[in-house]
Protein backbone atom coordinates (compact mmCIF):
# COMPACT_ATOMS: atom_id res chain seq x y z
CA UNK A 1 0.00 0.00 0.00
CA UNK A 2 1.41 3.44 -0.50
CA UNK A 3 1.98 6.11 1.92
CA UNK A 4 -1.31 8.17 0.85
CA UNK A 5 -3.32 5.37 1.01
CA UNK A 6 -1.70 4.76 4.54
CA UNK A 7 -2.04 8.26 5.38
CA UNK A 8 -5.80 8.30 4.70
CA UNK A 9 -6.69 5.31 6.50
CA UNK A 10 -4.81 6.13 9.44
CA UNK A 11 -6.81 9.79 9.52
CA UNK A 12 -10.18 7.70 9.13
CA UNK A 13 -9.01 5.07 11.86
CA UNK A 14 -8.92 7.98 13.88
CA UNK A 15 -11.59 10.05 13.12
CA UNK A 16 -13.88 8.05 11.10
CA UNK A 17 -16.23 11.72 10.31
CA UNK A 18 -13.67 12.96 8.24
CA UNK A 19 -15.24 14.59 4.92
CA UNK A 20 -13.57 13.44 1.59
CA UNK A 21 -12.67 17.34 1.65
CA UNK A 22 -11.22 17.91 5.03
CA UNK A 23 -8.79 14.52 4.35
CA UNK A 24 -7.85 16.18 1.13
CA UNK A 25 -7.10 19.42 2.44
CA UNK A 26 -4.77 18.34 5.57
CA UNK A 27 -2.66 15.73 3.27
CA UNK A 28 -2.63 18.28 0.38
CA UNK A 29 -4.06 15.81 -2.36
CA UNK A 30 -7.44 15.89 -3.92
CA UNK A 31 -11.07 15.07 -2.97
CA UNK A 32 -11.22 12.61 -5.89
CA UNK A 33 -7.97 10.81 -4.86
CA UNK A 34 -9.06 10.32 -1.45
CA UNK A 35 -12.41 9.20 -2.61
CA UNK A 36 -11.52 6.33 -4.95
CA UNK A 37 -8.46 5.24 -1.95
CA UNK A 38 -11.65 5.19 0.67
CA UNK A 39 -13.55 3.35 -1.82
CA UNK A 40 -11.10 0.68 -2.74
CA UNK A 41 -10.16 0.14 0.76
CA UNK A 42 -13.65 -0.71 1.69
CA UNK A 43 -14.48 -2.78 -1.60
CA UNK A 44 -11.48 -4.77 -0.01
CA UNK A 45 -12.60 -5.44 3.24
CA UNK A 46 -9.69 -2.92 4.24
CA UNK A 47 -11.95 -1.04 5.81
CA UNK A 48 -14.20 -3.29 7.69
CA UNK A 49 -16.73 -0.62 9.73
CA UNK A 50 -17.45 2.92 10.76
CA UNK A 51 -18.23 2.80 14.37
CA UNK A 52 -18.36 4.65 17.46
CA UNK A 53 -16.78 4.76 20.53
CA UNK A 54 -18.85 4.71 23.50
CA UNK A 55 -18.51 5.58 27.22
CA UNK A 56 -21.68 3.93 28.39
CA UNK A 57 -20.90 3.78 31.54
CA UNK A 58 -20.77 7.87 31.25
CA UNK A 59 -24.35 7.48 29.69
CA UNK A 60 -25.41 5.65 32.82
CA UNK A 61 -25.62 1.95 31.11
CA UNK A 62 -23.47 -0.40 33.11
CA UNK A 63 -22.65 -3.26 30.30
CA UNK A 64 -20.47 -6.44 31.98
CA UNK A 65 -17.39 -7.09 30.18
CA UNK A 66 -15.44 -10.38 31.12
CA UNK A 67 -11.86 -11.43 29.88
CA UNK A 68 -12.10 -15.15 29.45
CA UNK A 69 -8.97 -17.50 29.13
CA UNK A 70 -10.18 -20.71 27.55
CA UNK A 71 -8.14 -23.86 26.89
CA UNK A 72 -8.56 -26.59 24.04
CA UNK A 73 -7.50 -29.50 22.87
CA UNK A 74 -7.31 -30.13 19.27
CA UNK A 75 -8.09 -32.60 16.77
CA UNK A 76 -7.91 -33.82 13.08
CA UNK A 77 -11.22 -32.57 12.71
CA UNK A 78 -11.28 -29.31 14.90
CA UNK A 79 -8.29 -27.07 14.36
CA UNK A 80 -8.15 -23.55 16.39
CA UNK A 81 -9.97 -21.87 13.11
CA UNK A 82 -13.05 -24.12 13.57
CA UNK A 83 -13.14 -23.35 17.46
CA UNK A 84 -12.68 -19.72 17.12
CA UNK A 85 -15.54 -19.54 14.17
CA UNK A 86 -17.57 -21.23 16.63
CA UNK A 87 -17.29 -19.01 19.96
CA UNK A 88 -17.13 -15.79 17.75
CA UNK A 89 -20.73 -16.37 16.63
CA UNK A 90 -22.51 -15.54 19.35
CA UNK A 91 -23.47 -12.03 19.35
CA UNK A 92 -22.36 -11.86 22.92
CA UNK A 93 -18.73 -12.66 22.41
CA UNK A 94 -16.93 -9.21 21.42
CA UNK A 95 -13.45 -10.66 20.39
CA UNK A 96 -12.26 -13.76 19.90
CA UNK A 97 -8.12 -13.94 19.68
CA UNK A 98 -5.78 -16.75 19.42
CA UNK A 99 -3.24 -16.21 22.40
CA UNK A 100 0.28 -17.40 23.39
CA UNK A 101 0.69 -18.90 27.05
CA UNK A 102 -0.89 -20.96 29.25
CA UNK A 103 -4.46 -20.70 27.44
CA UNK A 104 -5.27 -20.45 23.68
CA UNK A 105 -8.09 -18.24 23.30
CA UNK A 106 -8.89 -14.91 25.17
CA UNK A 107 -12.72 -14.38 24.36
CA UNK A 108 -14.49 -10.93 25.40
CA UNK A 109 -17.83 -11.30 26.38
CA UNK A 110 -20.44 -8.52 26.76
CA UNK A 111 -23.36 -9.11 29.07
CA UNK A 112 -26.29 -7.06 31.23
CA UNK A 113 -25.26 -8.30 34.00
CA UNK A 114 -22.43 -10.96 36.02
CA UNK A 115 -25.16 -13.83 35.80
CA UNK A 116 -25.75 -13.37 32.31
CA UNK A 117 -22.08 -13.20 31.35
CA UNK A 118 -21.76 -16.52 33.65
CA UNK A 119 -24.30 -18.41 32.46
CA UNK A 120 -23.31 -17.64 28.90
CA UNK A 121 -19.66 -19.21 29.32
CA UNK A 122 -21.34 -22.21 31.56
CA UNK A 123 -23.85 -22.76 29.12
CA UNK A 124 -22.13 -21.32 25.61
CA UNK A 125 -18.58 -22.07 25.60
CA UNK A 126 -17.44 -24.52 28.29
CA UNK A 127 -20.10 -26.84 27.07
CA UNK A 128 -17.79 -27.25 23.42
CA UNK A 129 -16.87 -30.06 23.19
CA UNK A 130 -12.75 -29.20 21.89
CA UNK A 131 -13.37 -26.62 25.10
CA UNK A 132 -11.24 -28.26 28.53
CA UNK A 133 -11.25 -25.38 30.89
CA UNK A 134 -12.28 -21.59 31.21
CA UNK A 135 -11.41 -18.66 33.19
CA UNK A 136 -13.46 -16.07 33.45
CA UNK A 137 -12.55 -12.38 34.81
CA UNK A 138 -14.90 -9.98 35.34
CA UNK A 139 -13.72 -6.29 33.95
CA UNK A 140 -13.98 -4.17 36.80
CA UNK A 141 -12.55 -0.72 35.13
CA UNK A 142 -11.34 0.50 32.03
CA UNK A 143 -8.83 3.11 32.03
CA UNK A 144 -7.55 2.96 27.94
CA UNK A 145 -9.94 1.34 25.22
CA UNK A 146 -8.39 1.90 21.14
CA UNK A 147 -5.88 3.89 22.16
CA UNK A 148 -8.32 6.53 23.78
CA UNK A 149 -7.55 7.16 27.47
CA UNK A 150 -10.98 7.15 29.48
CA UNK A 151 -10.06 9.50 32.46
CA UNK A 152 -9.25 12.99 32.00
CA UNK A 153 -6.06 14.10 30.53
CA UNK A 154 -3.73 16.55 31.84
CA UNK A 155 -5.12 21.01 31.18
CA UNK A 156 -3.37 22.77 28.49
CA UNK A 157 -1.38 24.41 31.13
CA UNK A 158 0.33 26.41 28.29
CA UNK A 159 0.81 30.00 28.69
CA UNK A 160 -2.33 32.12 25.60
CA UNK A 161 0.98 34.19 24.10
CA UNK A 162 4.46 32.93 23.95
CA UNK A 163 7.51 34.24 22.18
CA UNK B 1 18.66 56.59 36.80
CA UNK B 2 18.86 53.11 39.29
CA UNK B 3 18.23 51.12 36.11
CA UNK B 4 21.05 50.75 33.65
CA UNK B 5 21.20 52.64 30.65
CA UNK B 6 21.11 49.46 28.34
CA UNK B 7 18.16 47.65 30.01
CA UNK B 8 16.30 50.60 29.84
CA UNK B 9 16.76 51.34 26.16
CA UNK B 10 15.43 47.96 25.27
CA UNK B 11 11.71 48.67 24.03
CA UNK B 12 9.10 46.45 25.75
CA UNK B 13 8.09 42.99 24.25
CA UNK B 14 5.13 43.18 21.59
CA UNK B 15 3.85 39.87 22.66
CA UNK B 16 3.97 40.73 26.53
CA UNK B 17 1.67 43.38 25.21
CA UNK B 18 -0.10 41.46 23.73
CA UNK B 19 -0.75 38.90 26.23
CA UNK B 20 -1.54 41.58 29.34
CA UNK B 21 -5.17 41.72 26.76
CA UNK B 22 -5.93 38.03 26.17
CA UNK B 23 -5.54 37.68 30.56
CA UNK B 24 -9.22 37.62 31.57
CA UNK B 25 -11.30 36.42 28.28
CA UNK B 26 -12.91 33.72 28.40
CA UNK B 27 -12.45 31.02 25.51
CA UNK B 28 -9.87 32.50 23.40
CA UNK B 29 -8.02 30.17 20.53
CA UNK B 30 -5.08 30.91 21.02
CA UNK B 31 -2.92 30.80 17.91
CA UNK B 32 -0.05 32.56 19.83
CA UNK B 33 1.75 29.80 21.47
CA UNK B 34 5.22 29.35 20.60
CA UNK B 35 5.43 25.42 22.15
CA UNK B 36 4.16 22.46 21.07
CA UNK B 37 0.26 21.21 22.15
CA UNK B 38 1.85 17.61 22.45
CA UNK B 39 2.79 16.55 25.37
CA UNK B 40 6.31 15.72 26.92
CA UNK B 41 6.46 11.75 25.73
CA UNK B 42 5.48 9.61 28.92
CA UNK B 43 9.08 7.86 28.84
CA UNK B 44 10.42 11.22 29.21
CA UNK B 45 8.68 12.38 32.17
CA UNK B 46 8.53 8.93 34.05
CA UNK B 47 12.33 8.76 33.52
CA UNK B 48 12.34 12.58 35.43
CA UNK B 49 10.05 11.18 38.10
CA UNK B 50 12.44 8.19 38.52
CA UNK B 51 15.70 10.29 38.84
CA UNK B 52 14.16 12.60 41.80
CA UNK B 53 12.82 9.15 43.48
CA UNK B 54 16.41 7.83 43.24
CA UNK B 55 17.85 11.69 44.48
CA UNK B 56 19.63 12.81 41.53
CA UNK B 57 19.39 16.60 42.67
CA UNK B 58 22.71 17.91 42.52
CA UNK B 59 24.96 20.00 40.25
CA UNK B 60 26.26 18.35 37.44
CA UNK B 61 29.85 19.37 35.43
CA UNK B 62 29.73 23.07 33.79
CA UNK B 63 29.49 20.59 30.44
CA UNK B 64 26.44 18.63 31.39
CA UNK B 65 26.26 15.48 31.75
CA UNK B 66 28.26 13.63 30.08
CA UNK B 67 26.11 10.79 28.83
CA UNK B 68 23.59 13.31 27.29
CA UNK B 69 26.81 15.03 25.24
CA UNK B 70 27.59 11.71 23.66
CA UNK B 71 24.18 11.39 22.84
CA UNK B 72 23.90 14.80 21.24
CA UNK B 73 27.13 14.42 19.50
CA UNK B 74 25.55 11.35 18.17
CA UNK B 75 22.51 12.76 17.10
CA UNK B 76 23.68 15.81 15.37
CA UNK B 77 25.26 13.11 12.58
CA UNK B 78 21.64 13.03 11.16
CA UNK B 79 22.62 16.87 9.95
CA UNK B 80 25.54 16.04 9.09
CA UNK B 81 27.49 17.61 11.82
CA UNK B 82 30.42 15.09 13.16
CA UNK B 83 31.36 16.67 16.39
CA UNK B 84 33.09 15.74 19.71
CA UNK B 85 31.78 15.62 23.14
CA UNK B 86 34.25 18.48 23.63
CA UNK B 87 32.25 20.31 21.54
CA UNK B 88 29.21 20.80 23.28
CA UNK B 89 27.99 22.69 26.59
CA UNK B 90 24.09 21.76 27.37
CA UNK B 91 22.59 24.65 28.48
CA UNK B 92 19.56 26.00 30.64
CA UNK B 93 17.30 26.36 27.22
CA UNK B 94 18.35 27.68 23.92
CA UNK B 95 17.51 31.53 25.77
CA UNK B 96 20.82 30.87 27.38
CA UNK B 97 22.29 29.61 24.93
CA UNK B 98 21.67 32.65 22.56
CA UNK B 99 22.99 34.65 25.72
CA UNK B 100 26.43 33.08 25.76
CA UNK B 101 27.21 32.63 22.56
CA UNK B 102 26.56 35.97 22.20
CA UNK B 103 28.69 37.29 25.19
CA UNK B 104 31.42 35.14 24.05
CA UNK B 105 32.26 36.72 21.00
CA UNK B 106 31.41 40.60 21.01
CA UNK B 107 33.23 43.25 21.99
CA UNK B 108 32.28 46.26 22.60
CA UNK B 109 30.45 48.31 20.17
CA UNK B 110 30.65 45.18 17.69
CA UNK B 111 27.59 44.62 15.53
CA UNK B 112 26.06 41.33 14.67
CA UNK B 113 23.85 40.78 11.64
CA UNK B 114 20.36 39.47 12.14
CA UNK B 115 18.05 39.70 9.31
CA UNK B 116 14.46 40.12 10.37
CA UNK B 117 11.50 39.08 10.98
CA UNK B 118 13.23 36.71 13.70
CA UNK B 119 12.93 35.72 17.19
CA UNK B 120 12.40 38.28 19.75
CA UNK B 121 15.52 37.74 21.84
CA UNK B 122 18.73 38.21 19.63
CA UNK B 123 18.37 41.93 19.14
CA UNK B 124 17.69 42.71 23.49
CA UNK B 125 20.63 39.86 23.96
CA UNK B 126 23.23 41.59 21.61
CA UNK B 127 22.44 44.94 22.80
CA UNK B 128 22.56 43.91 26.46
CA UNK B 129 26.56 42.58 25.80
CA UNK B 130 27.21 46.07 24.66
CA UNK B 131 26.49 45.24 20.84
CA UNK B 132 24.79 46.67 17.87
CA UNK B 133 21.82 44.71 16.31
CA UNK B 134 22.20 45.08 12.52
CA UNK B 135 18.91 44.01 11.57
CA UNK B 136 17.59 44.02 8.21
CA UNK B 137 14.48 42.93 6.98
CA UNK B 138 14.61 39.88 3.75
CA UNK B 139 10.92 40.12 3.00
CA UNK B 140 8.95 39.72 0.85
CA UNK B 141 10.37 35.78 1.01
CA UNK B 142 11.87 35.49 4.26
CA UNK B 143 15.81 34.28 2.75
CA UNK B 144 18.78 36.00 3.28
CA UNK B 145 20.21 36.42 0.33
CA UNK B 146 24.35 36.92 -0.58
CA UNK B 147 23.96 39.91 -2.80
CA UNK B 148 21.73 41.69 0.06
CA UNK B 149 24.04 40.57 3.32
CA UNK B 150 27.24 42.01 1.41
CA UNK B 151 25.75 45.57 1.02
CA UNK B 152 24.31 45.70 4.34
CA UNK B 153 27.74 44.68 5.30
CA UNK B 154 29.65 46.46 2.86
CA UNK B 155 27.69 50.12 4.47
CA UNK B 156 27.97 49.10 7.91
CA UNK B 157 31.53 49.05 6.93
CA UNK B 158 31.80 51.99 5.05
CA UNK B 159 30.29 54.02 8.39
CA UNK B 160 33.20 52.03 10.41
CA UNK B 161 31.40 49.37 12.04
CA UNK B 162 32.82 45.73 12.98
CA UNK B 163 30.29 43.00 12.09
CA UNK B 164 31.06 40.03 13.98
CA UNK B 165 28.67 37.81 13.45
CA UNK B 166 25.34 36.74 11.80
CA UNK B 167 22.69 34.75 13.53
CA UNK B 168 20.33 32.93 11.62
CA UNK B 169 17.60 31.13 12.68
CA UNK B 170 15.99 27.87 10.53
CA UNK B 171 13.36 26.72 10.16
CA UNK B 172 12.27 30.15 10.86
CA UNK B 173 10.37 31.57 14.02
CA UNK B 174 7.90 33.46 12.77
CA UNK B 175 8.49 32.89 9.45
CA UNK B 176 8.35 29.15 9.56
CA UNK B 177 10.66 29.85 6.30
CA UNK B 178 13.47 27.46 6.15
CA UNK B 179 16.71 27.40 4.33
CA UNK B 180 17.87 25.24 1.82
CA UNK B 181 21.61 23.70 0.83
CA UNK B 182 21.79 26.58 -1.56
CA UNK B 183 21.00 29.37 0.79
CA UNK B 184 23.07 27.73 3.22
CA UNK B 185 25.72 27.89 1.10
CA UNK B 186 24.94 31.82 0.22
CA UNK B 187 24.98 32.55 3.86
CA UNK B 188 28.53 30.12 4.53
CA UNK B 189 30.18 32.32 1.12
CA UNK B 190 29.17 35.87 2.90
CA UNK B 191 30.56 34.60 6.55
CA UNK B 192 33.49 33.55 4.81
CA UNK B 193 33.91 36.88 3.03
CA UNK B 194 33.35 39.04 5.79
CA UNK B 195 35.27 36.41 8.36
CA UNK B 196 32.20 36.31 10.64
CA UNK B 197 30.74 34.00 13.18
CA UNK B 198 27.38 31.98 12.24
CA UNK B 199 25.11 31.54 15.51
CA UNK B 200 22.79 28.94 14.26
CA UNK B 201 19.46 28.60 16.04
CA UNK B 202 18.48 25.16 15.26
CA UNK B 203 15.93 24.58 17.38
CA UNK B 204 12.94 23.54 14.65
CA UNK B 205 15.30 21.20 13.47
CA UNK B 206 12.64 18.28 13.18
CA UNK B 207 10.12 20.73 11.63
CA UNK B 208 11.30 20.58 8.80
CA UNK B 209 8.64 19.32 6.25
CA UNK B 210 9.55 20.54 2.82
CA UNK B 211 13.27 19.14 3.10
CA UNK B 212 15.73 17.32 5.39
CA UNK B 213 17.30 19.96 7.57
CA UNK B 214 21.05 20.02 7.36
CA UNK B 215 23.64 21.91 9.73
CA UNK B 216 25.28 25.16 7.91
CA UNK B 217 28.03 23.92 10.54
CA UNK B 218 27.80 20.80 8.11
CA UNK B 219 28.93 22.71 4.86
CA UNK B 220 32.58 22.23 4.51
CA UNK B 221 34.67 25.04 6.44
CA UNK B 222 32.23 25.89 8.38
CA UNK B 223 32.16 24.24 11.66
CA UNK B 224 34.93 26.21 12.63
CA UNK B 225 32.94 29.44 12.72
CA UNK B 226 29.73 28.12 13.81
CA UNK B 227 27.83 27.61 17.06
CA UNK B 228 25.02 25.41 16.77
CA UNK B 229 22.12 26.15 19.09
CA UNK B 230 19.24 23.27 19.70
CA UNK B 231 17.19 22.27 22.50
CA UNK B 232 14.62 19.72 23.64
CA UNK B 233 11.63 22.20 23.49
CA UNK B 234 9.99 22.34 19.97
CA UNK B 235 10.79 18.72 19.23
CA UNK B 236 9.90 17.08 22.71
CA UNK B 237 8.18 19.63 23.73
CA UNK B 238 10.38 20.12 27.00
CA UNK B 239 9.85 23.69 27.14
CA UNK B 240 9.37 24.15 30.91
CA UNK B 241 12.46 22.06 31.11
CA UNK B 242 14.99 24.43 29.67
CA UNK B 243 17.40 22.11 28.76
CA UNK B 244 19.44 23.21 25.38
CA UNK B 245 22.89 22.90 24.22
CA UNK B 246 25.25 24.27 22.39
CA UNK B 247 27.70 23.49 19.78
CA UNK B 248 31.00 25.05 18.50
CA UNK B 249 34.50 24.46 18.03
CA UNK B 250 36.97 24.38 21.49
CA UNK B 251 38.11 28.20 21.50
CA UNK B 252 34.06 29.21 21.09
CA UNK B 253 33.20 26.08 23.59
CA UNK B 254 35.71 27.71 26.15
CA UNK B 255 34.55 31.02 26.18
CA UNK B 256 31.06 30.07 26.06
CA UNK B 257 31.78 27.80 29.38
CA UNK B 258 33.22 30.35 30.81
CA UNK B 259 30.49 32.45 31.12
CA UNK B 260 28.21 29.70 32.02
CA UNK B 261 29.82 28.58 34.43
CA UNK B 262 29.01 31.33 36.62
CA UNK B 263 26.09 32.48 35.37
CA UNK B 264 24.06 29.33 35.55
CA UNK B 265 26.58 26.72 36.59
CA UNK B 266 24.84 24.20 35.14
CA UNK B 267 21.21 22.76 33.29
CA UNK B 268 18.92 21.75 35.75
CA UNK B 269 20.05 18.17 36.28
CA UNK B 270 16.61 16.43 36.03
CA UNK B 271 16.25 18.06 32.86
CA UNK B 272 19.26 16.68 31.62
CA UNK B 273 18.13 13.36 32.50
CA UNK B 274 14.81 13.83 30.68
CA UNK B 275 17.10 14.47 27.44
CA UNK B 276 18.91 11.46 27.60
CA UNK B 277 15.54 9.57 27.21
CA UNK B 278 14.15 11.62 25.12
CA UNK B 279 17.25 11.07 22.80
CA UNK B 280 16.77 7.66 22.88
CA UNK B 281 14.16 7.23 20.60
CA UNK B 282 12.63 8.97 17.40
CA UNK B 283 9.48 7.07 17.72
CA UNK B 284 7.52 9.84 18.31
CA UNK B 285 8.83 12.31 15.84
CA UNK B 286 7.29 11.24 12.83
CA UNK B 287 3.97 11.09 13.84
CA UNK B 288 4.22 14.69 15.19
CA UNK B 289 6.14 15.69 11.98
CA UNK B 290 3.41 14.33 10.23
CA UNK B 291 0.19 15.84 12.41
CA UNK B 292 2.18 19.17 12.31
CA UNK B 293 2.07 19.06 8.04
CA UNK B 294 -1.22 18.10 7.82
CA UNK B 295 -2.77 21.10 10.14
CA UNK B 296 0.03 23.18 8.09
CA UNK B 297 -1.83 21.74 4.76
CA UNK B 298 -5.29 22.81 6.24
CA UNK B 299 -4.38 26.43 7.35
CA UNK B 300 -2.55 27.58 4.84
CA UNK B 301 -5.37 26.13 2.17
CA UNK B 302 -7.94 27.82 4.22
CA UNK B 303 -6.48 30.99 4.53
CA UNK B 304 -5.51 31.42 1.10
CA UNK B 305 -8.71 32.06 0.54
CA UNK B 306 -8.88 35.73 2.16
CA UNK B 307 -5.19 36.51 2.49
CA UNK B 308 -1.84 36.21 1.21
CA UNK B 309 0.32 33.08 2.99
CA UNK B 310 3.54 31.61 1.69
CA UNK B 311 3.31 27.66 2.59
CA UNK B 312 5.87 27.66 5.35
CA UNK B 313 8.53 24.72 5.04
CA UNK B 314 8.67 23.89 8.74
CA UNK B 315 8.54 24.71 12.35
CA UNK B 316 4.72 25.19 13.70
CA UNK B 317 3.93 28.85 12.18
CA UNK B 318 2.34 30.69 9.10
CA UNK B 319 3.15 34.43 8.57
CA UNK B 320 0.56 35.38 6.06
CA UNK B 321 -0.01 39.17 5.28
CA UNK B 322 -2.43 41.04 5.95
CA UNK B 323 -1.65 43.93 3.97
CA UNK B 324 -4.96 43.74 1.84
CA UNK B 325 -7.04 44.74 4.62
CA UNK B 326 -5.35 47.91 4.92
CA UNK B 327 -4.84 47.35 8.98
CA UNK B 328 -1.83 47.42 11.14
CA UNK B 329 -0.78 44.15 12.92
CA UNK B 330 -1.16 45.50 15.66
CA UNK B 331 -5.17 46.71 14.86
CA UNK B 332 -5.47 43.59 12.92
CA UNK B 333 -4.59 40.97 16.12
CA UNK B 334 -6.27 43.16 18.86
CA UNK B 335 -10.09 43.83 16.75
CA UNK B 336 -9.65 39.92 16.06
CA UNK B 337 -8.88 39.29 19.33
CA UNK B 338 -12.05 41.53 20.49
CA UNK B 339 -14.36 40.58 17.69
CA UNK B 340 -13.69 36.62 17.52
CA UNK B 341 -11.60 36.03 20.49
CA UNK B 342 -8.81 34.41 18.22
CA UNK B 343 -4.89 35.13 19.81
CA UNK B 344 -2.57 35.78 16.85
CA UNK B 345 0.93 37.71 17.67
CA UNK B 346 0.89 41.22 15.54
CA UNK B 347 4.42 40.94 13.24
CA UNK B 348 5.89 43.87 14.35
CA UNK B 349 6.62 41.56 18.01
CA UNK B 350 9.42 39.99 15.71
CA UNK B 351 11.11 43.11 14.11
CA UNK B 352 9.83 46.29 12.15
CA UNK B 353 9.63 44.20 8.97
CA UNK B 354 7.35 42.03 10.44
CA UNK B 355 4.63 44.81 10.40
CA UNK B 356 1.77 43.69 7.94
CA UNK B 357 2.14 40.17 9.06
CA UNK B 358 0.54 38.49 12.03
CA UNK B 359 2.23 35.17 12.94
CA UNK B 360 -0.75 31.92 13.65
CA UNK B 361 0.85 28.91 15.61
CA UNK B 362 -0.83 25.65 14.47
CA UNK B 363 0.29 24.02 17.66
CA UNK B 364 -3.49 23.23 18.66
CA UNK B 365 -5.28 20.64 17.69
CA UNK B 366 -6.93 20.15 14.72
CA UNK B 367 -10.55 20.44 15.82
CA UNK B 368 -9.67 24.04 17.64
CA UNK B 369 -7.58 25.14 14.65
CA UNK B 370 -10.66 24.44 12.14
CA UNK B 371 -12.51 26.57 15.14
CA UNK B 372 -9.88 29.61 14.81
CA UNK B 373 -9.57 29.21 11.38
CA UNK B 374 -13.11 29.68 10.45
CA UNK B 375 -13.33 32.54 12.67
CA UNK B 376 -9.99 34.71 10.85
CA UNK B 377 -11.79 34.10 7.24
CA UNK B 378 -15.33 35.65 8.42
CA UNK B 379 -13.50 37.99 10.28
CA UNK B 380 -11.58 39.00 7.21
CA UNK B 381 -14.50 38.52 4.99
CA UNK B 382 -16.50 41.06 6.95
CA UNK B 383 -13.72 43.67 7.28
Amino acid sequence: MDKKAKDILKLLENNARLSYEEIAEMLGISEKEVEEVVKKAEENGIILKYKTLVNWERAGEEPVYAVIDVRVTLTREKNYDDIAKRIAKYPEVHAVRLISGDYDFQVVVKGKSLKDVSFFVAEKISTIPEVLTTVTHFVLRTYKEEGVLLFKEEDDRRLAITP
Amino acid sequence: MRISKNVASLKPSGIRKFFELIIGRDDVISLGVGEPDFPVPWRIREEIIYSLEKGITSYTSNYGLYELREKISEYYKKFGVNCGVDNIVVTTGVSEAIDIAIRSILNFGESILIPEPCYVSYSPLTILAGGIALSYPTNPDFIPYYEDMIKIAERAERDGRKIKAIIINYPNNPTGVSYTKNTLEEIADFAVEKDLIVISDEIYAELSYSFKHISIAALEGMFERTIILNGFSKAYAMTGLRVGYVIAPEDLINAMLKIHQYCMLCAPVISQVGAIEALRSEDELDEMREEYIRRRNYIVKKLRNVLDVRKPDGAFYIFPSIKNTGLSSEEFAKKLLFEKNVAVVPGNAFGESGEGYIRCAYAVNMDKLKEAVGRIVEFVENL
